[in-house]
């Protein structure tokens, strides 16, 4: 009852001063709208970062040339090619943690298609190389062993690819392509997947078998990589340290030598930038904290000269009987009010400001209950810890002191 | 103790301000009863101390020696939070400057005791404060905003907000000292009205036309009170209202 009567208080006097309530509100709209959209964005990056990483299979495991070691002069890494076929073959024997295995090279190249071309990376691989990347064909076929075995002049090709060279929805089945002058058949196209976080489109593509690229592109025998895929999540870790094992004995090297190859797997890569994108969110957190916090600091002014101005206001209540108490209850009520009130603002805000520019800018946004919640806790007590000492002022007045006020 | 009988009974009650280093005394040892049902008039040149002993009784201020009882309640040994309900519950006030809230209207201004004590709910609470503009005569004003109202008005409703809570002292200090004649012979009225129905009223005015309405009149000099007696050839607003000068809008601009 007591309460009740001190909010219609709070309320009549927030009510005549609309426009002053509203724009102390402004600082904590602004501060609880862009911490909920820095939040946002941080997170929807975070998710597509590790949705883009696992789309190239989360049980993957990838091996790259390490670096050479020549007289003492260290090179970085990849920067020699010390990965062969026979790696392949041996991970392939003895590792009984990895399903598939595939050796990869790579090079780009110039591609005739009539009288369209385009530039774009060739990539060799076995038909594994599809169920350990996810990759899936939408129309045509994936390539089979004979294929591989005689080297055979097929190739399966992106979306981007296709349409460049034979233009937006032609099914390139069936015809041929010219690579770096010699005519391959087109026997595949993949399921478009998009760009990739990093900007990469990754429909720009075109996967021969490994041993027509190796051997009648490249003629090479090193490798750009190793790609291959643990039984499961969890067997990933016992599959690096095999695989590590197994190329080490393969290369000879002494247990003094250090690996001249790189064992890493998906997951590593997904907590790097799940770490990265992390700091972000923090970052851009704080700093919209930051500006949380100078809203509240705005409250704290205006109470500081509401309760200045209405010193006089003060006295008139005490002298009709309003104790210490009901005056800090009075002016906590209207600073609380308003930065729940400019919370709730916020978070409307907020969530609008995220979907604007998840549907405008591109860019990937997630809004949490967490975050909607934190901002919401955060502005509330934004608003009693600032609102604290405008009304113990108010209430610390004396009757007498407050009524004589000019 | 002899406390009980008076409704106010102050004893040597003193009030000094420390200003640096030179201490004023604007009260050197008041001793006073006041009796229930008394309508007394204090007065006295500025700086007489009258206005500090009104704040001191009202509860507004603490004396720096004596003692003081209301209605049997000793005041000087109640807490800032007890001596709120006791101006809550048993003093209304009256100011010069009136001292009702701006922009909150007349009958919200007239409410305002009541928010701060839980005696009565929201219908209640309208109720009293609409009987008690009635009782002013401004019942017809009760949404109207302090700024549309005349000083007499205004005065009128603060009137009105000291008489909700059924108090048992009045305390107007000069409340006539803002208004016109015939404003203040009007809110006289008031008070002679309600002094009749046996409120007690203690007023402070320097005029002392106005100080013939009451029953008793209180003389300060120099924080002491010099004299205390009854108002020999006491005036009654129904009487005085009618004899003031009518004024013709036509010769006031001529």
């Amino acid at each position: 009852m007591r309460i009740v009567n001190l909010l219609k208080i709070a309320y009549r006097s927030l009510s005549k001063n609309k426009l002053r309530v509203l724009l102390t509100m402004l600082g904590i709209i602004i501060g609880v709208a862009s911490v909920i959209a820095m939040l946002a964005i941080g997170e929807g990056s975070k998710q597509n970062i590790q949705a883009s990483v696992s789309s190239l299979g989360t049980n993957s495991v990838m091996i790259y040339p390490g670096s050479s070691n020549m007289g003492g002069v260290r090179m970085g890494a990849g920067s020699h090619s010390t990965l062969t076929i026979k790696d392949v073959e041996a991970i392939t024997a003895k590792c009984e943690y990895v399903t598939d295995v595939s050796p990869v090279v790579q090079r780009s190249s110039q591609i005739i298609a009539g009288n369209q071309n385009w530039h774009t990376n060739v990539i060799g691989a076995y038909g594994q190389y599809f169920s350990i990347r996810n990759l899936t064909i939408s129309s045509g076929v994936g390539y089979s062993t004979t294929d591989e075995k005689v080297a055979a002049k097929v190739c399966i090709i992106g979306l981007t690819v296709s349409t460049n060279l034979f233009g937006a929805g032609t099914d390139p089945v069936g015809k041929y392509i010219r690579i770096n002058s010699i005519p391959f058949k087109v026997i595949g196209l993949l399921d478009k997947k998009g760009q990739n976080t990093f900007g990469q489109d990754q429909d720009d593509i075109i996967i021969a078998p490994f041993n027509t690229v190796q051997k009648r592109m490249l003629s090479t025998i090193y490798l750009n990589s190793i790609l291959a895929s643990a039984k499961s999540e969890k067997d990933i870790d016992k599959a690096k340290e095999q695989i590590t094992s197994i190329i080490r004995t393969e290369h000879r090297l002494t247990p003094a030598t250090e690996d001249d190859f790189t064992v890493r797997s998906q997951a590593d890569i997904a907590n790097i930038f799940g770490s990265i994108s992390n700091i972000m969110t923090i970052l851009l957190a704080s700093i919209a904290g930051i500006s949380l916090i100078v809203g509240g600091i705005g409250i704290m002014n205006i109470m500081l000269v509401s309760v200045t101005e209405r010193t006089r206001e003060i006295g008139i209540r005490m002298a009709v009987g309003a104790k210490g108490r009901d005056v800090l209850i009075q002016f906590m009520i209207e600073s609380v009010f308003i930065s729940i009130l400019g919370g709730l603002i916020g978070i409307v805000l907020g969530i609008l400001i995220s979907v604007l520019v998840g549907r405008f800018g591109g860019w990937p946004v997630v809004i949490t209950p967490t975050s909607i919640l934190l901002s919401f806790l955060f502005s509330s007590a934004v608003g009693i810890f600032f609102g604290w000492y405008p009304a113990r002022k108010a209430a610390a007045l004396n009757p007498i002191d407050a009524l004589r006020y000019e | 103790m002899e406390a009980s009988r008076s409704l106010i009974s102050v004893k040597d009650l003193s009030r000094t301000y420390k200003m640096g280093e030179i201490e004023f005394y604007a009260l050197r040892g008041v001793s006073l009863e006041i009796q229930k049902g008394d309508f007394a008039a204090v007065m006295g040149p500025s700086g007489s101390g009258k206005s500090t002993f009104m704040n001191l009784l009202g509860c507004l201020d603490h004396p720096t020696g004596g003692s003081y009882f209301l209605d049997g309640v000793d005041v000087l040994k109640l807490s800032k939070n007890q001596l709120a309900e006791l101006r809550n519950q048993k003093i209304g006030f009256i100011f010069q400057s009136f001292n009702i809230l701006a922009r909150t209207s007349a009958i919200e201004n007239v409410e305002l005791p009541m928010l701060y004590n839980n005696k009565l709910n929201t219908k209640e609470r309208k109720e009293k404060a609409m009987a008690a503009l009635k009782s002013v005569g401004l019942a017809d004003r009760a949404d109207h905003l302090p700024s549309q109202l005349s000083g007499g008005q205004q005065q009128r409703v603060a009137i009105a907000r000291s008489l909700v809570n059924d108090p048992v002292v009045i305390m107007a200090d000069e409340p006539t000292g803002n208004l016109d004649t015939r404003s203040s012979y009007e809110i006289m009225d008031i008070f002679q009205q309600l002094n009749e129905k046996g409120i007690t009223i203690i007023m402070v005015t320097h005029e002392t036309d106005i100080a013939q309405f009451a029953r008793t009149n209180i003389l300060f000099r120099d924080g002491q009170i010099v004299s205390n007696v009854p108002v020999t050839e006491r005036k009654f607003a129904k009487e005085e209202l009618p004899k003031l000068p009518e004024i013709n809008p036509r010769e006031v601009l001529t």
